[in-house]
Parts: C-alpha cells; sequence; structure tokens
C-alpha cells in the first residue's frame, strides 16, 4: 500500500489539509503536495492505462519526465486533458479523472489489446488492415481512432486569461538546483542582469532530498543563504513554476509561467507566456533517472527509484510498504537510506554489477540490507499492482532463482543530463563512455549571432552526476558520498527470452517494448529516426525523457553498434508541453487581429450595417433597414447614389505620400504610369505591377506639390504597397531621395457620389466645387464649411463624384454634416457591395476580381495605362516575354446573360473538348458578376479568350450544379459610355 | 518480397515475430546505375518506383544523404487535396490523390490513406468568390468538389466556431474525397517496392558533385565514392539550388523554414481537415489523437530546420479563434522543414540544361499530397522525354512567363 507517513515531508504543511476528488472519489492531501504525491498518499497507486495496450498504469516518476500518471483536471469550460500530476500543484477542490479506458479505470474493454500483444506488435498496422480497400476508411481507421486519443475532449471556450510579456536579461539561469544557484550567484554579483528561473515551486532541485554539504555546510543551508544573498541582489530576478520552454535563434528565449493554476478563477490570468532576449542562457536543467527494462517494468509500483525517496522526504509518502530496489549504480541506495530512515522494509536490493563496494552500498548493507549481486529482475509479478519479483542471474535468460514479496519496486539504470535547451538551437552532444551518457560537448554550443556560444551548461545537465563535481565546476567545495561507477544496463537479464523482451517497457505510454526495437532493427529501420518513428518510441507526451536513452542503446546493441554511432534523436521545443492558450495570449475574441477602425465607424455600427472584413478593417456591406434583404439594401443604395446622392466611408483607402527630389523618379518606376509629368493640381488613375508583370494594385494619384504626390491604393493593399515601396527602395534605389509615409489612417475619405452631390457640397459653403474650379480628375484644398478639406474630383461609379479627405479628427463630424445637410436631397449612406456594382456597371476593374496575380494589364484592356515613353518601370521585361505578348490572351470583356439571370461567382466557360489530362477545355471565367439594378438584369466582367475579338458572340457558362447559361460577350461598360456623368 | 498481410502477422506472431526480412535491402553503391534519384523523399522514391513498375527501368538507385524519408516527407502534416484552381496543377494533384487512394494496395504497405474530408473555410467575401471559382474550376477539370453553408461546415466540425467576431465563417471548400495519409509509411513502402524491384537504396550517402562532359551528365561523387550513371533525377526539395549549383545551372528556388506542431493527444473530436487561410493557419487530428497545426513559412531564407517563433504565435492564435476548445491543449513539440519555393508557387518537373539531368522540386509547402502523381509523371518524362502532367512544369516558363500560379486559391501554406 502506499500511504502518508506520520512524519516528515519537507514541502508540505499538514496544518493545510486540502480536499480533491480522484474519479469522484474524495481524497486528502496537503498544502505543499502535487497531485501525484496526493495520489500516492491516499493509496492510488494504479492512475491510468497506457495508449495501445491499455495495460494499468501508476506512476513512475516525481517530475517532468512522467509519462504515464496523466489525467484529466477540472470540469466544464476549466476541463485539461492530459494533466501531468507529477508536476501539478494539489488545490482545494481538484477533480481529477483517470484517462484512456472503458467503462472504468479498473475494469477496461481495451485491455484485450494486451492479452493479444503478440499480434500488435510496432508497426503492425503498416501491414494490415489493408483489404479491401474501402475497409480503411469506413472499419479500421473509425475502430482505431475509437481507441486512440488519451485524454478527454474540452467541450467549451476556455474562460481563462493568458498573459504575454517581455525580458531580457545578460544571463538566463534555467534551472533552480545548486547549480543554478551558484551560476546566478556568479553572474549576479558580476553585476550582470540575471533572470533565474525554475520550473517547479521550490529552490534547490535534487539535493536537499539527496545528501551532501556544501561550502562546509549542510546542502540545505547552503541553498537558504543562497536564495537569501540573490534576493539581496537588484540586478538579479527570480521566478517558481517558470520553464524555460525553448532555445531558439539569436538567444531567444521561450519562458512559460504558471500563475493560476493552483488557484483557478481567481482572475488573474492562468499562465504567462515570455518572450527572453538573454545574452546568455546557462542551462542548469539537471539529470533524469532512467528506468530499467525487465519484464513487467511497468506494472503500477515499479517507479524511479530517485521518485521513491523524493515522495518519502518531501512529501512524506511511502510508494509501498516493502520496496525492492533494483540498480546498476550506486545512487540508488539512497533511496534504501531514505526508506530506511522512514521505517520501511527494503526486503533486497537488487545489484546488476558484479561487485557492490562503494560507500553507499556499504552503508545500506551496515544497516542490514541484503544486497543481491550480478542480479537482476527476470519479472514483476502482479498486474494492477506489484505483489513480487522474480529474481535472476543479469548475465543470463531470466530463470527465476528467487521470488521475493513486494509492493514496490524501485529502479534505477543510472542518470541522463537535460540536454534539451542546449539541444533546441544546435548544440551537440558527446557519448560519455564511463557514465554511458549523452552530454553536452563544450567544444560545439549552439551559437549566436556573432559565432560565439549562446548557451553554456552548468552540474548535472553538464553530465557533473555528484554534488562535488557540480559544484567543483563553481570553485565551491562541495561532498557526499563518493560513488563507484555504474555497469550500463540496457537488458534486464541480458540474455532475456523473447517472452520478458515482449514484457520489457521502454516507453511506458505508448507501450513500445524491447522486443519493438528488436523489430525495428530487424526490419531495416536502423536509422534512430526510422526507429522511433516506426515504433513510437519517445513519441508520447513526455516526448522520451525516460525511454529515449534505453531505446537507443537497444537499438544499437541490435545493430551491433557503439551506442554514439547511432546516435540520438532531435530534441524539439517546448521541453515539456505549453498551452495553446498561452501562446495564443491576449489575442481572442475582440482582440484577436485588432479591428481597425475608421473614424466613423461608431455611425456605421449605430445604423446597423451588415459588416465586411477587407484586411484588418471592417467596411460596411450595406445598411439594410427594417424588413430589408442585404441584396434589397444594395439594389436601394445604388438606385439612390445614381438617381440623388450617396455617401461612401472611403477612409481605408491606402494613402501614401511619397516625397523628395527623386519622387517622380521613383514613381515613373512603380507605376506603369508616367507620374513624373502629373501636374501639381491634377489627380490621374495608376497601376502598379510586380518584377514578373502582373497587376498588383491601382488607385489615383494626386501630385500634391512639386516634389509630393499622394498615392491612393486598395484598402486590402495599403500596407503591402508601403511594404514594397519601402523594400524598393531600402534595398534596391537606397541611394534615391526619396521619402514615403503611410497617412492612411491620418484622414478620413468620404465620397459624395450622385447626380446632386455638388449641390450637397455646396450647402456647406465654403470653397468653390464647380466644375470650373475643379474639374474631373483635380483636387483643390480649402475649407469645406468649418471642414479643413482636400477634395478630389474622382470618380469610382461614373457618377459626379467628389472624395472629401479631412483630418481623420473631423471625419465623423463631416460624415455628420453631410448626412444631416443632404436629408433634402435624399442622400443615403452606401456600402462596399453597391460600390462594387457600380464600378462594373462601369466596366472598372477591381483589384483581386479582375486580378489573381495572373493577369496583366493588357488583359483588362488598360494598354492606354501603360506608358510607352518610358525607358523602364516594374514589370516593363517581364511584360515583353513571349507568353505575356502572346495574341491569344484571355481578355477582359462584358458579359450580358440571355435570360437576364445572375452568372454564378467563379463560373467558367467551357471550350469544345478535353486536354491532354482528360480535363474539359476552357475559353473563359467569368471576373465580376452581379444584378445590376440599374440595368434590370445580371451583368457581368470576365476574361474569355481573344474576348475583344468576338463581341456579338454567344457562350456558355456553368451555372449552379450541372446546368449553364448562355451569355453575350459585349463591351465592359455596361453604363453611360460616353462618360458624360461623371464629368459635369 | 515477403507480403504483408493480416495472416503473415499472424502467422509471425507465434515465433515472436522472428521471420520478418528487412523492409529495404541496404546495399554497397554499384559502379553504375542508367538512373540515379538523389534524394529519398517521397518525391525522389515515387520516382524510382513508377520508373521500375511502369516504365520497365529498375537500373536505379536512390541516394539519401541522410535517412530515407527524413527530409520535409517525414515533417509534413499530410493533408492532401487535389481543389487546385490551375488546370495543369489540378491535374498532377488529382493524379496523386486517386493514386493513393490505392495506394497501400500498389505497395502491399498500409500507408493508412484516409479520405476523411477537407474544408478550405470562406471567411471574407472575396474568398467566398475565389473558392466558388475553384469548385466551377474543379467541375470541368473533373475534381468533385462543393460549396458549402455554415451550417454544413459546423455539423462536419462540431468543434468550429463560426461565429467569429473577427471573421464568421460564411462557408466552405469542401472536398470529400481530401485528407490526410501516415508521412512515414509512405517513403517506407515506397522504398520497400523499390528494393523488392531491385533498385539499390544507399542512406547515409551525400551527393557532393555532378561529373558533366560537353554539356552530359556522366554521374555524381557522394561520400561513399564515385557513381556513374545515364539519367540524373535532383530530387531534393530544400536543397535543389545547391545542387543545381554542382551541376552549373541556376533554379528559381528559394529555401525557407516552414513549421508543424502537435498537441497533447486528445480522443477523436474533429474527423476532418480544416484550412483557414484567412487567419492563416490550418489543422487536423491524426489517428493518435493529437491535432497536427501548420502555419506560415518564414520570412527569410535559410536551412536550419527550426522555423521562428512569432509564426507559431499567429498560428495558435487563428485557430485558437477558430476551435476554441484548444485553448487548453498543450503544444508537445514543435518543428520545421525547408521547403523549397518558386516564384509562382507552383513545382518544377523538368528537363535541365545539362543532357540527362532533371529535377523534380519546388513543391514547397505542399508536395506529400503530389508525391505519387508527381514521382508518376517524372518517371514518364524520363523514360519517355514527355509527360501530360509535368508538361507545363518546364523550367522554361519562368522565362517564358507563363506562370501556373495558384496564390488566389491558397493564401496559406499546407
Ligand atoms: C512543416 C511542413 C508541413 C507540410 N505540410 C504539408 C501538407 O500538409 N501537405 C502537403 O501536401 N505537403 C506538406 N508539406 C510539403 C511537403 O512535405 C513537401 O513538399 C514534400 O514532402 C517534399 O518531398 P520531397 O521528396 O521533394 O523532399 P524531401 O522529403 O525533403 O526529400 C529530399 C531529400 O533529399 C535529400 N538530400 C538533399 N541533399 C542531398 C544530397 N546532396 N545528397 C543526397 N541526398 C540529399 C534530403 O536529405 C531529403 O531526404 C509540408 C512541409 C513542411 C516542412
Amino acid at each position: 500500500m502506499s500511504t502518508r507517513l506520520a512524519k516528515g515531508g519537507r514541502l508540505i504543511d499538514r496544518a493545510k489539509p486540502l480536499n480533491f476528488t480522484f474519479n469522484g472519489k474524495p481524497m486528502r492531501g496537503f498544502a505543499g503536495d502535487t497531485l501525484a504525491s496526493a495520489l500516492l498518499g491516499a493509496g492510488q497507486v494504479m492512475v491510468g492505462r497506457s495508449f495501445k495496450y491499455h495495460r494499468p498504469r501508476g506512476i513512475v516518476a516525481s517530475g517532468a519526465e512522467e509519462p504515464n500518471a496523466l489525467v484529466g483536471l477540472g470540469r466544464n469550460a476549466r476541463f485539461e486533458p492530459d494533466q501531468r500530476t507529477t508536476t501539478t500543484e494539489l488545490f482545494e477542490g481538484a477533480e481529477t479523472r483517470s484517462q484512456n479506458h472503458w467503462p472504468s479505470l479498473d475494469f477496461d474493454i481495451g485491455e484485450i489489446n494486451d492479452r493479444l500483444y503478440k499480434f500488435f506488435p510496432a508497426g503492425f498496422y503498416y501491414k494490415t488492415f489493408m483489404a479491401p480497400r474501402a475497409a480503411w476508411k469506413h472499419l479500421f481507421e473509425p475502430i482505431i481512432r475509437k481507441s486512440a486519443g488519451l485524454g478527454g475532449v474540452p467541450k467549451e471556450a476556455d474562460p481563462d486569461r493568458y498573459e504575454q510579456a517581455y525580458a531580457h536579461c545578460d544571463v538566463l539561469v534555467a534551472g533552480g538546483g545548486v547549480a543554478g544557484l551558484a551560476a546566478a550567484l556568479r553572474e549576479g554579483r558580476a553585476g550582470k542582469r540575471v533572470w533565474l528561473v525554475e520550473q517547479s515551486a521550490h529552490w534547490g532541485g535534487r539535493t536537499p532530498v539527496d545528501d551532501g554539504q556544501i561550502d562546509g555546510v549542510e546542502a540545505e543551508d547552503w541553498i537558504a543563504a543562497a536564495l537569501e544573498e540573490l534576493e539581496s541582489l537588484a540586478n538579479v530576478t527570480m521566478r517558481t513554476r517558470f520553464m524555460a520552454a525553448g532555445l531558439y535563434d539569436h538567444g531567444y528565449v521561450i519562458g512559460y509561467e504558471s500563475v493560476a493554476d493552483a488557484t483557478p478563477g481567481d482572475g488573474r490570468p492562468r499562465h504567462r507566456l515570455w518572450r527572453i532576449r538573454a545574452g546568455l542562457t546557462i542551462t542548469a536543467t539537471g539529470a533524469i533517472e532512467r528506468p530499467l527494462a525487465f519484464a513487467g517494468n511497468d506494472v503500477p509500483g515499479v517507479m524511479l527509484a530517485s521518485a521513491v525517496r523524493d515522495y518519502i522526504v518531501n512529501w512524506a509518502v511511502s510508494p509501498g510498504d516493502r520496496t525492492v530496489i533494483v540498480t546498476n549504480n550506486d545512487d540508488a541506495y539512497r533511496t534504501a537510506l531514505a526508506l530506511l530512515d522512514a521505517g520501511l522494509t527494503v526486503p533486497t536490493i537488487v545489484d546488476a554489477r558484479e561487485e557492490t563496494h562503494g560507500a553507499l552500498p556499504q552503508e545500506v548493507k551496515a544497516r542490514g540490507v541484503r544486497v543481491l549481486e550480478g542480479r537482476g529482475i527476470a519479472r514483476v509479478l502482479g498486474r494492477s499492482r506489484v505483489t513480487g519479483v522474480e529474481i535472476c542471474a543479469q548475465a543470463g535468460e531470466g530463470g527465476a532463482v528467487e521470488t521475493i514479496a513486494c509492493d514496490c519496486v524501485a529502479m534505477s539504470g543510472g542518470w541522463s543530463p537535460v540536454v534539451h535547451l542546449w539541444s533546441h538551437c544546435g548544440g551537440k552532444l558527446i557519448w560519455d563512455e564511463p557514465r554511458a551518457m549523452f552530454r553536452p560537448d563544450p567544444s560545439r554550443p549552439p551559437t549566436g549571432a556573432d559565432g560565439a556560444a549562446m548557451a553554456t551548461v552548468a552540474g548535472a545537465a553538464n553530465g557533473d552526476l555528484t554534488l562535488a563535481e557540480t559544484m567543483a565546476g563553481f570553485g565551491i567545495g562541495a561532498c557526499s558520498h563518493d560513488e563507484a561507477a555504474l555497469a550500463p544496463v540496457w537488458m534486464m537479464p541480458a540474455g532475456a527470452t523473447d517472452a520478458l523482451r515482449y514484457k520489457a517497457f521502454l516507453d511506458f505510454q505508448n507501450d513500445v517494448k524491447v522486443s519493438d526495437v528488436q523489430l525495428a532493427a530487424r526490419e531495416g529501420y536502423t536509422s534512430v529516426e526510422h526507429t522511433k518513428r516506426y515504433t513510437t518510441l519517445g513519441m508520447a507526451t513526455d516526448q522520451g525523457k525516460l525511454s529515449n536513452i534505453n531505446g537507443l542503446a537497444v537499438l544499437s546493441d541490435a545493430l551491433g553498434q557503439p551506442i554514439p554511432a547511432t546516435g540520438t534523436t532531435t530534441f524539439r521545443p517546448p521541453y515539456t508541453p505549453i498551452s495553446l492558450g498561452a501562446i495564443t495570449g491576449e489575442a481572442r475574441g475582440d482582440l484577436f487581429q485588432p479591428l481597425r477602425r475608421t473614424p466613423i465607424q461608431s455611425w456605421h455600427e449605430a445604423q446597423g450595417a451588415h459588416w465586411e472584413p477587407v484586411g484588418h478593417w471592417r467596411r460596411p456591406y450595406c445598411y439594410p433597414r427594417k424588413g430589408e434583404s442585404h441584396s434589397d439594401a444594395v439594389g436601394r443604395e445604388i438606385t439612390n447614389t445614381r438617381k440623388n446622392v450617396g455617401m461612401l466611408d472611403a477612409s481605408t483607402l491606402g494613402k501614401i505620400v511619397v516625397k523628395g527630389p527623386d519622387a517622380g523618379r521613383f514613381l515613373d518606376m512603380l507605376y506603369t504610369n508616367m507620374m513624373s509629368t502629373l501636374p501639381v493640381g491634377k489627380c490621374r488613375y495608376g497601376l502598379m505591377c510586380n518584377e514578373n508583370g502582373f497587376l498588383m494594385d491601382d488607385g489615383v494619384v494626386a501630385r500634391l506639390s512639386e516634389d509630393m504626390w499622394l498615392c491612393h491604393t486598395t484598402s486590402g493593399g495599403a500596407d503591402r504597397i508601403h511594404g514594397w515601396m519601402e523594400d524598393w527602395l531600402q534595398c534596391e534605389w537606397w541611394d534615391w531621395k526619396v521619402y514615403v509615409a503611410n497617412l492612411t489612417e491620418q484622414f478620413a475619405q468620404i465620397a459624395v457620389v450622385g447626380p446632386k452631390a455638388r449641390a450637397l457640397l455646396e450647402r456647406l459653403g465654403g470653397m468653390d466645387v464647380s466644375k470650373e474650379a475643379l474639374p474631373f480628375m483635380h483636387w483643390a484644398e480649402g475649407k469645406l464649411g468649418d471642414f479643413d478639406a482636400r477634395i478630389f474630383r474622382i470618380s469610382f461609379s461614373g457618377e459626379l463624384s467628389y472624395e472629401i479627405a479631412v483630418p481623420a479628427s473631423q471625419g465623423l463630424a463631416l460624415w455628420e454634416t453631410l448626412m444631416a445637410e443632404g436629408e433634402a436631397l435624399g442622400v443615403m449612406p452606401y456600402g462596399t457591395e453597391a460600390l462594387h456594382v457600380m464600378r462594373a456597371e462601369k466596366g472598372f476593374i477591381m483589384i483581386g476580381d479582375e486580378t489573381d496575380g495572373t493577369v496583366i494589364p493588357q488583359d483588362l484592356g488598360l494598354s492606354w495605362a501603360i506608358s510607352k515613353k518610358k525607358a523602364d518601370f516594374l514589370g516593363k521585361r517581364a511584360q515583353e516575354r513571349s507568353h505575356m505578348t502572346d495574341p491569344n490572351r484571355w481578355k477582359l470583356v462584358g458579359l450580358e446573360t440571355l435570360d437576364g439571370s445572375v452568372i454564378p461567382d467563379g463560373s467558367h466557360a467551357p471550350a469544345e473538348g478535353y486536354n491532354a489530362n482528360g480535363q474539359r477545355n476552357t475559353q473563359g471565367r467569368v471576373t465580376s458578376t452581379y444584378y445590376s439594378p440599374t440595368i434590370g438584369k445580371g451583368i457581368a466582367l470576365g476574361l474569355v479568350l481573344n474576348g475583344p475579338d468576338r463581341m456579338g458572340e454567344v457562350i456558355e457558362f456553368t451555372g449552379e450544379g450541372e446546368t449553364q447559361i448562355k451569355a453575350r460577350i459585349v463591351e465592359t461598360c455596361f453604363y453611360d459610355k460616353e462618360g458624360e456623368k461623371q464629368d459635369v | 518480397m515477403k507480403r504483408y498481410s493480416i495472416f503473415a502477422v499472424a502467422r509471425e506472431a507465434m515465433r515472436y515475430h522472428a521471420g520478418w526480412e528487412r523492409a529495404w535491402r541496404s546495399p554497397t553503391p554499384k559502379k553504375r546505375y542508367k538512373v540515379i534519384v538523389v534524394g529519398a523523399g517521397g518525391h525522389g522514391l515515387a520516382t524510382a518506383y513508377y520508373l521500375g513498375k511502369v516504365h520497365g527501368i529498375r537500373d536505379v538507385a536512390v541516394i539519401e544523404k541522410g535517412w530515407l524519408g527524413g527530409g520535409n516527407t517525414g515533417r509534413n502534416t499530410t493533408i492532401i487535396r487535389s481543389n487546385y484552381l490551375q488546370d495543369p496543377s489540378a491535374a498532377i494533384y488529382e493524379k496523386a490523390r486517386a493514386l493513393y487512394e490505392g495506394l497501400s494496395q500498389d505497395l502491399n504497405y498500409n500507408v493508412m490513406f484516409s479520405p476523411r474530408g477537407l474544408l478550405m473555410l470562406g471567411q471574407t467575401e472575396h474568398e467566398v468568390r475565389g473558392y466558388k471559382r475553384t469548385v466551377h474550376a474543379n467541375r470541368l477539370q473533373g475534381i468533385a468538389t462543393e460549396w458549402i453553408g455554415p451550417e454544413r461546415v459546423k455539423e462536419l466540425v462540431p468543434i468550429i466556431n463560426i461565429a467569429g467576431p473577427r471573421y464568421p465563417v460564411l462557408g466552405a471548400l469542401y472536398q470529400a474525397r481530401g485528407g490526410t495519409a501516415r508521412h512515414d509509411a509512405v517513403a517506407w513502402g515506397y522504398a520497400r517496392a523499390c528494393s523488392a524491384m531491385g533498385m539499390d537504396i544507399i542512406q547515409k550517402c551525400e551527393v557532393t558533385g555532378i561529373r558533366t562532359e560537353g554539356g552530359k551528365v556522366q554521374g555524381v561523387s557522394t561520400t561513399q565514392g564515385e557513381i556513374d550513371c545515364e539519367q540524373l533525377a535532383v530530387v531534393v526539395a530544400g536543397h535543389s539550388s545547391v545542387m543545381a549549383e554542382m551541376a552549373g545551372f541556376r533554379l528559381p528556388i528559394e529555401s525557407v523554414a516552414l513549421q508543424a506542431w502537435v498537441s497533447e493527444p486528445i480522443k477523436p473530436c474533429m474527423d476532418v481537415v480544416v484550412m483557414a487561410n484567412t487567419v492563416h493557419g490550418y489543422m487536423s487530428q491524426s489517428d493518435k489523437g493529437e491535432m497536427v497545426i501548420g502555419g506560415g513559412t518564414d520570412g527569410f531564407n535559410n536551412y536550419t530546420q527550426r522555423g521562428s517563433w512569432h509564426h507559431v504565435e499567429e498560428t495558435t492564435r487563428a485557430l485558437v479563434e477558430t476551435f476554441p476548445i484548444i485553448s487548453r491543449l498543450k503544444m508537445l513539440r514543435q518543428w520545421g522543414g525547408i521547403v523549397d519555393m518558386t516564384g509562382d508557387r507552383s513545382p518544377i518537373l523538368s528537363k535541365t540544361p545539362v543532357e540527362g539531368i532533371f529535377v523534380n522540386c519546388g513543391w514547397g509547402t505542399g508536395g506529400f499530397k503530389s508525391i505519387p502523381g508527381s514521382g508518376y509523371a517524372m518517371a514518364e518524362l524520363m523514360a519517355r522525354g514527355h509527360s501530360p502532367l509535368a508538361a507545363e512544369f518546364g523550367l522554361e516558363r519562368f522565362r517564358e512567363g507563363r506562370f501556373i500560379d495558384e496564390s488566389v486559391a491558397a493564401g496559406v501554406a499546407h
């Protein structure tokens, strides 16, 4: 039985009992407990089921390396699957549930997989489930999917908050054990800005549980003194519950801080994600104990030796009454001492080594514990709980020589340095033969932009496994028991039979056994990455923290090569899993891609506009009135604009000022048109192409002064075009004297459109907006009423139209004034859809509709906007390539359906026959298609093979489903072909 | 080659699976092969496979500097679809998808092709129009896709948030027989089948030089010695331009990192693949239960298979917004691959200025789905000198300006 001991427990506060439940059963722990220590303390040894065979699983470890003891934590919106109990702090009211079983933890149908284990070796699914063909999708995969997965599925949106923060420091020390503390002291005393972070809630790491003295005092006292000094240093920042999750290029470290995990709903952010720029990262991340591979090493009650003593010393929890220790090293004898000190029984220590002369074994023997040398465990007895072990000769095949009753097994296969952070960004490892471990190679560190190391390693993470070695790295004296060398043991017993190897687990969560790795090797999956992927070794939620080295060793053995020749798999971030919530931070809901708002947005909102997202803006699509459908509203807005006057919030339009002695030359390169010759006071419609000649943006350019132009871009394109301009100026034409500034948000812009537009402006008084004073394609500046206006006579609708730009601060007032003054004239706002329909009626192109990155201006009948005089412009050379000048291209035309219906969006015009790949030939497609209230029927623009030469021809387009629609090829302009209305 | 079947597994179960042979041999290179394929990713292996299977050319070596399938083929998010817009793309991706349907049986290796359905969300009017255009194009290309409304989307993906607020889901482009497959198995299955045909798959062998004479290929220099060949297929994804340089020509390829990550496994909750291009992210759930997530490419060229962190944030945000329940899941592992990007984001399957050298690259962020089709077309191009599926993907298109640009149809890497 695991149980709570009557005394002791460094980390628990017995005065503060906490209630929690496991599978609905009420249990009790203490403040300072982890979920794991509380479960063990409450006698719960079996806590889950494994992934593939659904075998019973218990707690193995006491930290981040735990593969088994995952639970579903919390309920409803605060439910969280796959919560690692060994690193989760207990809190009052915690609700936990075991995972991966049906109907219950103790009785699980899925266990049948275990009975059939021989049929399910590594990769069996690659060899089966192939016939009949449809069966995979309809039969096998659904079954596999049902039984797969681990945790439950959260059902609701997450109610918690997450925060993100930045930190900058000279030195980041990852790990708050004695090595980390010593490193922080050294750097802190030297005046560096230091961040010292520790993933658990406690400082000091393993040392207080193990024995030892530092600098002449007990380790625990040294730690206390170190903390006191560190806290007194203003340049040192210390954080617990803070994991360095990943090391990235240029010394960028992602930190993951647990803030309110143990106080759900207290209003604080649950997690905080830190982006840290560190000059140097010192990884002092310790080491992880390795399990041993023997049959039944996965039965609940078999644990790491270090975990057993952690539970005793830190939480006063005894994992069992009778604990057999099995080891290949001296360190595990510390567990025996801890057990004895707690008054528990250690029936036997099984040591795989032939001799045990170290100080620790001697001390343990002196206390009367039987030590069997050269022995191993043949198999563990028990299924959902250890009941005993069979002992055999380590050198043999597993013939049992003795059976020992016990309810816990503490195993130790030696230690592996935690090299994850070191490796994330390219730090290399070397194999340390005497200690049988990979450790960081100081000559091949991860390097920063300057080629120098951006990380170093200290303490056990560096392979300095003893306290003395660790502290020696800092010039500090320390001592603990001397330790004799370990003897690598990768299989117990060395000659284990097939039957035993099929029960000796390497990856506990994913059920990967020694036999699986050997099978992979036999089948040629000999690269360590192949083995991993074929067997799923190390792919579980612990990412192989316990299994990797053992698996590597088994693989190397199978291949008959030394371990370093096999190499390791890649260590990738994060060190342990981090919540997607933390990665998201505050950027959710309203703050997910914050909305850009025009100065007039609130007015649209008050009107109940129907929205359309455009880039990061949201523009009114239309303003439906009560009882009106969207299409009704659009029709009304168009008709009113063409008959009376309409207003559009055009503030989202890109407004980029280009200024400088070389501005004209620059714009001549950017636009296909000539902009340098544009007279001050005039506007010109311009086209921009990319280097490949494709049309990428358009807009009206106004020359504001001798050396200053204002370029209007599309709403969605403003930032891109601004970046595009900067790109050319910074990378190619860096010696040209030009500045560009994106003033999109500095101005509100309102289009006043329709036959009564002038009348409306005149009601405001002020500047002269008559045809003579402000002709078409001109602009003027002045006072319009009380407003500081720059007015452009440009038209995207074919109507008399003014676009009035005012400082953003005046935008709403101007809009409201125009609305009020215009009431008598029948003014109405119109949205983007009316804008689109009206421009289509005029045959004006829309970037993104008529263009898609494959269309050149020549296709769109815009050759007139391409200067023939200029020596060069972006896209010019590309447009001379053979395919671009091919006379047989799809070109823009108007389309009128014969029956008046509207051709569906995206419709294509099939042509006769099929191409070499069996696809139907095509001869065109629609690019814009609308019901035109002005014309009273469906109109469209489209790209049609040689379209402009085929006026009057009727071709077919794909309709909804399998239908076809007949349309006649006509000119692109459907309305006011002579352009009389806009030029009045 | 010993056939795989449920009976074979049962038979082996009785003797602790001692009777399985190597999936592929581990040969030492011969002096000369008719064809050398450089790169044992999916595309290289499939090229070799169809050379043997369709054209009877079996004197083939596939040379790989690391472990087979260890490039992007073993790093991708395994999305398979053929709902492409432009005819040449649609043709080759649909050929690939169709071959995937029978690939497990063809290779006698279960690649777990799972046509579970794929949705590309429309979240702006512009995107909606774009996808409707794709549906019309696909209809004429013989590819079954449809436009579905938001209610149907919700039905297919109960965990999705269709209500916004930022970008409400307006509908989706749905390909019912799009889906996923097991990436490693695709590489392994092809490798095993190639090896069974007598081809040599040579791992841990890096090509360090290409020998040419009089504008014709002679062979390659490798870390395992000189090897001669009549034809050389360069199929090395992110390292294509490096290889081209060895042969003395240039390729319009840029290499950038693309990342993916997975959550911890949970019980099945999403049966289809969802791509959300407006917000920039996509997600599916693997058979193991992990949510498999991918996002955008790095903005700078490099060869480290890592990628920059801010993309992880951007994409995760997009997906938490789209699937609010995943906020409490945890990211288990994050990785990157070096993808080979062309100017028009479409692949290159082509002869080159050097006689006898062919390139197959430029699949960029989306070439897992095309592996069988690409291998099929490449083999045809090499064996016959012409392939209708490859015809439009020649290098000359960049000179002629005959781009095959899919950017309208897919704003996101996948
Ligand atoms: C994160 C990520 C997600 C992706 N998601 C998807 C997806 O969901 N769907 C999809 O369809 N596609 C996806 N892709 C793209 C897809 O993975 C690739 O397009 C595809 O795998 C490329 O295959 P390949 O065989 O061309 O290249 P690779 O698999 O990269 O193979 C090239 C091989 O060439 C070898 N090589 C290089 N140089 C040499 C040399 N000198 N000598 C010998 N060998 C050499 C390499 O080691 C490598 O094994 C994704 C890619 C990434 C990185």
